[in-house]
C-alpha cells in the first residue's frame, strides 16, 4: 500500500508500484477531472501538482508520490472558484474541454510563481499542453485576466 | 457498420428542412405524454418537460463536442417557447430518432458535417412554438378566456385584460396536451428582430463543469466493480487473428478475461494498466491477407497521379453544367495544376473509448459518440441485439472532428460486454491505438484545368479528384442511391458559388482497403486549397488582380463578395507589411456559410519553414445563434487548419508510421497565430460553423507564400523544402 495526500486528504493506493499515478487518481480514487491523453507526457491533459509542482501523472509511477502531496483539478480551489477557473468561464475558453483541467493546473503553477507573466512567459510555460480544439489564444487571455485579478487582490 | 440515410444528396437534405421533416418531432405527442404521465413534470411535446417548480428541462438532440450545441439547440426551443433561460435545465436526449433525429441525416441521430444547426433550427423552434401554444391554451382554459387574449413573458402566461399571470410551473400542475396539438409552419416563427435569446451570446451551460473537472466524458464513466478492456487489433485493416496464445496474459494479476474479436483480441481486467500488461503478454498470429498491405503512401501517390492524368478515365461525373472539356479545349489559354493531400488523423484528445453493460438480452451504452445511430447499428448488426433492448447514453466528447461519427469503439464495447455479461466494461484505446487504428481523411490527388478567353475571362473549370471512397463504406445506401457519389470526398468542389460558364467535377474512386473517414471539413480541407490557389494562377494567366478575378466569379453572389471585402478591410489589405511578410487571401462557401480569410505570412528561406503570424476572417453564416461561439468555432477550425499545414499520417504496407503526439505533432500554443474574426449578422438561415474556418487557411497561406517566394505550393502538408533559397 502506498500512502500520500490528495487534495489535502490522506489517500492510499493498493495498485502495483509501477501503476501510473493517473490511473490511481482517476479509477482508484475516482477523481476523473485529470485526463488521459497520450500516456507519454506529450499532451499535458494529465497534469497534477506534486508538492506544488506540475507533473505528468501518466508517466509518474504511484510509488514516486509516497508521502507526498498531490493536487488535482478537483482540489485546486474550494468551490471551483480559483481566479483561473473564473477567468476560464469569463473568457468561455473550453470547447470540448477535455484538455482544460491540465491547462488550468499548468497555468496555476505559473501564477503561483509569477503573478504577472508576459505573453511570452505564458506561452513558454504552457506550450507543453495540447488543445486539439485550438483554444490557445483564449487560454492566454484567461491567464492574463486571472493575473489581472490577482493584481487587484 | 453501415449507415442508412433515407435522404441522399445534400440538396435533398436541404429541401426537407422545415417542411415534411417537422412531423418527425411531433409524431408521438400523446405517447410522450403517456410516457411522462407518472412524473410530476408536464411535457407539451417530446422535447420539453415543464416542472411544477418552474424549471424546464429541454433535450439537446446532438452531442456536445466543443461546438456549443448543448446550449445552442435548447436555446431554440427556449426562444420560441418563451422560457426563462435561468430556469432551463438541459439533458442529453436519449436514443429516440423519432423525436430527436436530424432531418438532414434522414431523421437519424448523428452530429457532423456541420448539419446540427442547419438540421434542427426550424424543427426545434417549431417545437418551442408548439410548447408555448399549449401552455397558453391551458392557462386560457383555466381562466375561461380566449387564448388569443393571452401573451407570454419568460416562463409565464399573462392575461393583460384581467391582470392575471400564471407561471409555466403553475400551469404544469394541471396542464393537458390536446388530442390534436397545434401545429405551426415556419412562416409563423418569430422574426429575427424579436429574438430574445438567439444571437445574444448566452454563456455555454457546460463550461463551469469543464473548468472544475466535473464534466463527464465517456472515459470518465465509472461503476462499482466495473472492468476495463483494451484491444489488440490486427496490425493491418481487415485482418484477423489466426492463433492466440494467451497463457501469459492470463497470468498477469488483475486480468480476468481474454476475448477473441473478429478483428483482434480483447483483454479484460480489473484496471486499465493491468489490461495493458495482459495485452503486452499476448502472442498472436495474424492472417496477413489484407488488400491494405499494398497501401504505402509513397507508392500510392504516383499511381493516383497517373490516374488523374488519364482523361479517358472519367470516373463518376459528380456535377457538371455546360461542356467544360470542350470549352477548355477551345479556350484562348489553358491552365492546369495538380494537387496532393496526404492522410491525416483526428487525434481527438480523448482517445476512443466506450462503456457497455449486458444484462440478459439487453445492452446499455455510455458512449462519447457523434452518432448514437452508429452505436445502435453496432449493437444490432455487429453484436446481434434487438433494437428494443438497446439503451444509449451519450456523454460529453473530448473532441469529435468526425472520428466519433464512426462506431468501431462501440462495436468493441458491445462485443466485449456480451462476452462478459453482468458487469460494465469500459474499453479504452491507447493514444497509439487511436493513431494507428484511426480512420483517416483520404489521401487525394486533384487535377484542375481551366480555360480563359482572349479577354482573360474564365470559360470553364474541369476538376478531377482521385481518392479512396468514404461513403462506400460509411453510408452505402446513400452512396449507391446517388449513383456512387462520394459527398464528403468531393466536399467543397461541388455546388460552387463561383460562377463557371462550363463546369465538370469528376470523382475517381479508389479501393485500396484502407478505411477512410470524415475529418473536420473533409473535402473542404483540400478542394479549397486547390481551387483557391488555382484561382490565383488563373488570375495571373489572365493578367488580372486575383481579388478582382474572384469578384467577377462572384458577381451573382453578393454575400460571397461581401465577406471578401470585409476580410480585406479587417486585415488592412492595402497597408504595407514589414519586410519579409506578405498577405494571402482565400474564400470558402461550404455548409451554407460564407467565409474569406487573409493570412500574414513569412518564410524562413534557410529551412523553408512557413510562419503564419496572423489571420483575419469575415464570416457570414446567416443568423448567428451565438455570435461569440461562431467566432470561437471559426478560430478553432482556423487553428486546426494551421496545424494541418504540416500534419501527415504516412502508411507503409498498410500500417501508419506515426503513433503519438511526438511523431504526429499537432499545433501548440507557441505556434498559434493571432486571429481576428468578424461575424456578419444577417437573417439568412443559419449555416454550419464548426468546419467553415478550416478550408481557407491553407490557400490563404499558400497564396502569401507565392508572393514571398514565387513558388506555388501544391501539396498538403506543404512541401516546405521547395521554399529553401
Amino acid at each position: 500500500m502506498i500512502k500520500f495526500v490528495v487534495n489535502g486528504k490522506e489517500a492510499w493506493s493498493e495498485q502495483p508500484a509501477d501503476t501510473p499515478l493517473l490511473w490511481v487518481v482517476r479509477d482508484e480514487l475516482g477523481l476523473t477531472g485529470t485526463k488521459f491523453g497520450c500516456g507519454m507526457a506529450q499532451c499535458g491533459a494529465c497534469t497534477v501538482h506534486l508538492n506544488g509542482q506540475p507533473i505528468r501523472s501518466c508517466v509518474t509511477p504511484v510509488s514516486a508520490v509516497a508521502g507526498k502531496r498531490i493536487t488535482t483539478i478537483e482540489g485546486l480551489s474550494q468551490a471551483a472558484d480559483h481566479p483561473l477557473q473564473q477567468a476560464w468561464i469569463a473568457e468561455q475558453v473550453p470547447q470540448c474541454g477535455y484538455c482544460q483541467s491540465g491547462q488550468i493546473m499548468t497555468a496555476a503553477a505559473l501564477l503561483a510563481k509569477n503573478k504577472k507573466p508576459t505573453r511570452e512567459q505564458i506561452v513558454e510555460h504552457m506550450k507543453g499542453n495540447l488543445c486539439r480544439c485550438g483554444t490557445y489564444n483564449q487560454i492566454v487571455a484567461a491567464i492574463q485576466r486571472a493575473a489581472g485579478e490577482l493584481q487587484k487582490a | 457498420m453501415n449507415f442508412e440515410f433515407r435522404h441522399l444528396s445534400r440538396r435533398a437534405f436541404l429541401v426537407s428542412t422545415g417542411t415534411v421533416a417537422v412531423a418527425i418531432g411531433f409524431g408521438t405527442l400523446l405517447n410522450v405524454r403517456k410516457a411522462f404521465g407518472q412524473a410530476t413534470p408536464f411535457s407539451p411535446n417530446g422535447w420539453v418537460r415543464v416542472g411544477t417548480d418552474n424549471f424546464v428541462t429541454v433535450y439537446a438532440p446532438a452531442c456536445e463536442m466543443g461546438q456549443g450545441v448543448f446550449t445552442a439547440m435548447p436555446l431554440l426551443i427556449a426562444e420560441e417557447m418563451d422560457l426563462d433561460w435561468s430556469q432551463v435545465r438541459i439533458e442529453q436526449a436519449p436514443y429516440n430518432p423519432k423525436v430527436f433525429g436530424n432531418p438532414l441525416f434522414g431523421g437519424n441521430m448523428l452530429a457532423g458535417a456541420s448539419r446540427t444547426t442547419r438540421g434542427y433550427y426550424t424543427i426545434m423552434r417549431l417545437a418551442g412554438m408548439q410548447g408555448r401554444a399549449i401552455m397558453v391554451d391551458n392557462a386560457a382554459r383555466k381562466w375561461g378566456v380566449a387564448a388569443s387574449e393571452c401573451a407570454t413573458e419568460p416562463s409565464a402566461v399573462v392575461h393583460k385584460a384581467s391582470g392575471r399571470r400564471m407561471t409555466y410551473g403553475e400551469i404544469a400542475a394541471f396542464a393537458e396536451v390536446p388530442a390534436s396539438p397545434p401545429n405551426f409552419t415556419p412562416q409563423q416563427l418569430k422574426p429575427m428582430k424579436e429574438f430574445r435569446l438567439i444571437g445574444k451570446d448566452v454563456a455555454r451551460v457546460e463550461v463551469p463543469d469543464k473548468v472544475s473537472g466535473r464534466a463527464r466524458y465517456g472515459i470518465d464513466v465509472r461503476f462499482p466493480g466495473m472492468l476495463y478492456a483494451t484491444v489488440l487489433r490486427a496490425p493491418v485493416n481487415g485482418e484477423r487473428a489466426l492463433k492466440v496464445e494467451d497463457v501469459d496474459a492470463k497470468k498477469v494479476p488483475g486480468v480476468r478475461h481474454v476475448v477473441p474479436l473478429p478483428y483482434g483480441v480483447a483483454v479484460v481486467a480489473d484496471t486499465y494498466p493491468a489490461a495493458q500488461k495482459g495485452r503486452q503478454a499476448l502472442k498472436v498470429e495474424w492472417s496477413q491477407a489484407s488488400k491494405a498491405r499494398s497501401y504505402t503512401t509513397d507508392k500510392v501517390i504516383p499511381e493516383y497521379v497517373q490516374r488523374v492524368r488519364n482523361l479517358d478515365d472519367k470516373g463518376t461525373v459528380y456535377e457538371a453544367h455546360g461542356d467544360a472539356r470542350d470549352a477548355i479545349a477551345k479556350a484562348a489559354k489553358r491552365v492546369t495544376a495538380e494537387y496532393t493531400s496526404l492522410n491525416v488523423t483526428h487525434a481527438t484528445l480523448e482517445p476512443q473509448n466506450c462503456t457497455a453493460r449486458v444484462d440478459g438480452d439487453a445492452i446499455e451504452f455510455w458512449a462519447p459518440t457523434q452518432s448514437p445511430f452508429g452505436v445502435f447499428l453496432a449493437a444490432v448488426k455487429g453484436a446481434g441485439f434487438k433494437p428494443e433492448n438497446i439503451k444509449i447514453n451519450v456523454t460529453f466528447l473530448g473532441g469529435g472532428f468526425g472520428r466519433r461519427a464512426e462506431n468501431d469503439y462501440a462495436l468493441d464495447a458491445a462485443l466485449i460486454a456480451k462476452a462478459v455479461p453482468g458487469v460494465a466494461v469500459k474499453t479504452i484505446w491507447s493514444r497509439e491505438d487511436d493513431t494507428r487504428y484511426t480512420k483517416p481523411r483520404p489521401l487525394t490527388v486533384q487535377r484542375l484545368e481551366a480555360g480563359l478567353d482572349a479577354q482573360g475571362n474564365l470559360v470553364g473549370l474541369h476538376t478531377r479528384i482521385v481518392g479512396e471512397s468514404i461513403y462506400r463504406r460509411f453510408a452505402p445506401p446513400a452512396f449507391n442511391a446517388s449513383g456512387g457519389k462520394d459527398l464528403p470526398l468531393c466536399e467543397g468542389a461541388y455546388e460552387p458559388t463561383y460562377h463557371y460558364p462550363n463546369f465538370a467535377l469528376e470523382q475517381l474512386l479508389e479501393a485500396r482497403g484502407v478505411d477512410v473517414a470524415v475529418w473536420r471539413s473533409v473535402g473542404g480541407g483540400y478542394t479549397k486549397f486547390a481551387l483557391e490557389t488555382f484561382v490565383e494562377e488563373l488570375a495571373a494567366a489572365a493578367g488580372k488582380d486575383p481579388v478582382e478575378f474572384r469578384m467577377k466569379l462572384l458577381e451573382k453572389d453578393p454575400r460571397g463578395q461581401a465577406v471578401i471585402r470585409e476580410a480585406m478591410a479587417l486585415a488592412g489589405w492595402e497597408r504595407k507589411r514589414p519586410a519579409g511578410r506578405a498577405l494571402g487571401l482565400a474564400y470558402s462557401d461550404i455548409w451554407e456559410t460564407y467565409i474569406a480569410m487573409v493570412a500574414e505570412v513569412s518564410v524562413d528561406r534557410k529551412t523553408g519553414k512557413v510562419n503564419v503570424h496572423e489571420l483575419w476572417s469575415a464570416v457570414d453564416t446567416g443568423v448567428a445563434l451565438q455570435p461569440a461561439n461562431v467566432r470561437a468555432q471559426i478560430e478553432s477550425a482556423a487553428v486546426w487548419g494551421v496545424s494541418a499545414l504540416r500534419e501527415k499520417l504516412v502508411y507503409k504496407e498498410g500500417v501508419p508510421q506515426q503513433t503519438n503526439f511526438h511523431d504526429y505533432p499537432v499545433l501548440r500554443m507557441n505556434e498559434v497565430p493571432k486571429i481576428t474574426t468578424k461575424v456578419i449578422v444577417s437573417d439568412n438561415k443559419p449555416g454550419g460553423i464548426g468546419e467553415a474556418g478550416l478550408p481557407p487557411v491553407a490557400p490563404a497561406v499558400a497564396n502569401a507564400v507565392f508572393k514571398l517566394t514565387g513558388k506555388r505550393l501544391r501539396d498538403l502538408p506543404f512541401k516546405t523544402e521547395l521554399l529553401k533559397a
